[in-house]
Protein backbone atom coordinates (compact mmCIF):
# COMPACT_ATOMS: atom_id res chain seq x y z
CA UNK A 1 0.00 0.00 0.00
CA UNK A 2 1.68 3.26 -1.14
CA UNK A 3 1.93 5.92 2.05
CA UNK A 4 0.70 9.29 0.89
CA UNK A 5 2.85 12.06 1.97
CA UNK A 6 1.94 15.62 3.11
CA UNK A 7 4.05 18.85 3.21
CA UNK A 8 1.50 20.82 5.35
CA UNK A 9 3.93 20.17 8.65
CA UNK A 10 2.21 22.44 10.77
CA UNK A 11 -0.74 21.43 9.78
CA UNK A 12 -0.02 17.68 9.80
CA UNK A 13 0.76 18.47 13.37
CA UNK A 14 -1.91 20.38 14.43
CA UNK A 15 -4.45 17.45 13.34
CA UNK A 16 -2.41 14.78 15.07
CA UNK A 17 -2.63 16.59 18.16
CA UNK A 18 -6.49 16.66 17.82
CA UNK A 19 -6.86 13.47 16.96
CA UNK A 20 -4.47 11.87 19.48
CA UNK A 21 -2.14 10.09 16.56
CA UNK A 22 1.74 9.38 16.17
CA UNK A 23 3.34 10.89 13.16
CA UNK A 24 6.00 10.32 10.65
CA UNK A 25 8.35 12.62 9.63
CA UNK A 26 10.12 11.78 6.34
CA UNK A 27 13.52 13.49 5.20
CA UNK A 28 14.13 10.95 2.95
CA UNK A 29 15.89 12.11 -0.47
CA UNK A 30 15.52 16.02 0.67
CA UNK A 31 18.12 18.41 -0.57
CA UNK A 32 21.34 18.41 0.85
CA UNK B 1 4.23 14.22 6.52
CA UNK B 2 7.30 14.22 4.25
CA UNK B 3 9.86 17.10 3.54
CA UNK B 4 11.19 15.64 -0.11
CA UNK B 5 11.88 18.52 -2.34
CA UNK B 6 11.60 21.52 -0.25
CA UNK B 7 14.66 22.40 1.38
CA UNK B 8 13.04 25.15 3.39
CA UNK B 9 11.30 23.17 5.25
CA UNK B 10 14.30 20.49 5.21
CA UNK B 11 16.52 23.05 7.40
CA UNK B 12 13.34 24.65 9.23
CA UNK B 13 12.13 20.43 10.56
CA UNK B 14 15.79 19.63 10.21
CA UNK B 15 17.45 21.93 12.94
CA UNK B 16 14.03 21.49 15.14
CA UNK B 17 13.92 17.66 15.28
CA UNK B 18 17.98 17.97 15.14
CA UNK B 19 18.08 15.25 11.38
CA UNK B 20 21.00 16.17 9.88
CA UNK B 21 21.40 13.16 7.55
CA UNK B 22 19.44 11.77 4.99
CA UNK B 23 17.42 9.21 5.00
CA UNK B 24 16.19 10.20 8.10
CA UNK B 25 12.72 8.91 9.39
CA UNK B 26 11.52 10.14 12.99
CA UNK B 27 8.22 8.87 14.72
CA UNK B 28 6.60 11.99 16.64
CA UNK B 29 3.44 11.42 19.53
CA UNK B 30 0.35 13.27 18.94
CA UNK B 31 2.84 16.34 21.10
CA UNK B 32 5.15 16.43 18.07
CA UNK B 33 8.17 15.30 20.44
CA UNK B 34 9.90 12.40 18.95
CA UNK B 35 9.64 8.85 20.23
CA UNK B 36 11.53 6.76 17.84
CA UNK B 37 14.19 7.23 14.80
CA UNK B 38 15.69 5.39 12.00
CA UNK B 39 18.54 6.79 10.42
CA UNK B 40 19.93 5.10 7.14
CA UNK B 41 18.63 3.12 4.47
CA UNK B 42 17.25 -0.03 5.28
CA UNK B 43 16.08 -3.00 2.90
CA UNK B 44 11.57 -2.82 3.30
CA UNK B 45 11.08 -5.54 5.76
CA UNK B 46 13.66 -4.43 8.12
CA UNK B 47 12.99 -0.72 7.71
CA UNK B 48 9.06 -1.68 8.37
CA UNK B 49 10.36 -3.24 11.31
CA UNK B 50 11.89 -0.57 12.51
CA UNK B 51 9.07 1.50 12.60
CA UNK B 52 7.08 -1.19 14.27
CA UNK B 53 9.27 -1.53 16.68
CA UNK B 54 9.35 2.66 17.26
CA UNK B 55 5.41 2.34 17.56
CA UNK B 56 5.51 -0.33 19.87
CA UNK B 57 8.21 1.67 21.76
CA UNK B 58 5.25 4.06 22.14
CA UNK B 59 2.79 1.94 24.08
CA UNK B 60 5.61 0.60 26.17
CA UNK B 61 6.35 4.45 27.31
CA UNK B 62 3.00 5.16 27.49
CA UNK B 63 2.72 1.94 30.31
CA UNK B 64 -0.19 0.27 27.62
CA UNK B 65 2.00 -3.16 27.81
CA UNK B 66 -0.92 -5.62 25.89
CA UNK B 67 -0.82 -3.30 23.23
CA UNK B 68 3.12 -2.63 23.16
CA UNK B 69 3.42 -7.11 23.72
CA UNK B 70 0.45 -7.69 20.94
CA UNK B 71 3.18 -4.76 18.59
CA UNK B 72 6.40 -6.53 19.46
CA UNK B 73 4.91 -9.93 18.89
CA UNK B 74 3.33 -8.87 15.58
CA UNK B 75 7.23 -8.14 14.21
CA UNK B 76 8.45 -11.02 15.34
CA UNK B 77 5.23 -13.12 13.69
CA UNK B 78 4.85 -11.00 10.55
CA UNK B 79 8.74 -10.33 9.85
CA UNK B 80 10.74 -12.93 11.45
CA UNK B 81 13.68 -12.63 9.41
CA UNK B 82 14.02 -8.50 10.24
CA UNK B 83 17.06 -7.29 11.89
CA UNK B 84 14.52 -5.64 15.26
CA UNK B 85 13.16 -9.05 15.37
CA UNK B 86 14.65 -10.47 18.43
CA UNK B 87 15.01 -6.99 19.82
CA UNK B 88 10.93 -7.32 19.71
CA UNK B 89 10.73 -10.60 21.08
CA UNK B 90 12.82 -9.67 24.60
CA UNK B 91 10.23 -6.37 24.23
CA UNK B 92 7.68 -8.50 24.52
CA UNK B 93 8.83 -10.63 27.39
CA UNK B 94 9.02 -7.42 28.84
CA UNK B 95 5.89 -5.92 28.11
CA UNK B 96 3.98 -9.15 29.12
CA UNK B 97 6.23 -9.10 32.75
CA UNK B 98 4.85 -5.35 33.28
CA UNK B 99 1.83 -5.88 32.63
CA UNK B 100 1.36 -9.53 34.33
CA UNK B 101 4.04 -9.06 37.26
CA UNK B 102 4.05 -12.74 36.49
CA UNK B 103 7.97 -13.38 35.95
CA UNK B 104 6.87 -16.32 33.80
CA UNK B 105 6.73 -13.80 31.09
CA UNK B 106 10.25 -13.49 31.24
CA UNK B 107 11.76 -17.20 31.76
CA UNK B 108 9.26 -17.94 29.22
CA UNK B 109 11.24 -15.48 26.58
CA UNK B 110 14.36 -16.46 27.91
CA UNK B 111 13.53 -20.34 27.18
CA UNK B 112 12.20 -18.66 23.37
CA UNK B 113 15.50 -17.33 22.86
CA UNK B 114 17.17 -20.53 22.79
CA UNK B 115 15.06 -21.67 20.13
CA UNK B 116 14.94 -18.44 17.98
CA UNK B 117 17.71 -15.74 17.70
CA UNK B 118 20.46 -17.34 19.81
CA UNK B 119 23.35 -15.97 18.63
CA UNK B 120 21.69 -12.67 18.71
CA UNK B 121 22.61 -9.54 21.68
CA UNK B 122 18.93 -9.44 23.13
CA UNK B 123 19.80 -13.45 23.71
CA UNK B 124 22.03 -12.48 26.17
CA UNK B 125 20.01 -9.96 27.68
CA UNK B 126 17.61 -12.44 27.91
CA UNK B 127 19.30 -14.66 29.09
CA UNK B 128 19.77 -13.51 32.73
CA UNK B 129 15.75 -14.79 33.00
CA UNK B 130 16.47 -18.08 32.87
Amino acid sequence: MPIKFRHDVEKVLKEAKEQNKPVLLDFSAAPM
Amino acid sequence: MHVKDDAAAFKKYGEQYNAHWTPTVLELDPNGDEFYRVEGFLPLDDFLAQLMLGRAHMDFKQAKWAEAEKRFREIVDKLPKAEAAPEAMYWAGVSRYKGTQDATALKETAKSFTQRYKDSSWAKKASIWA
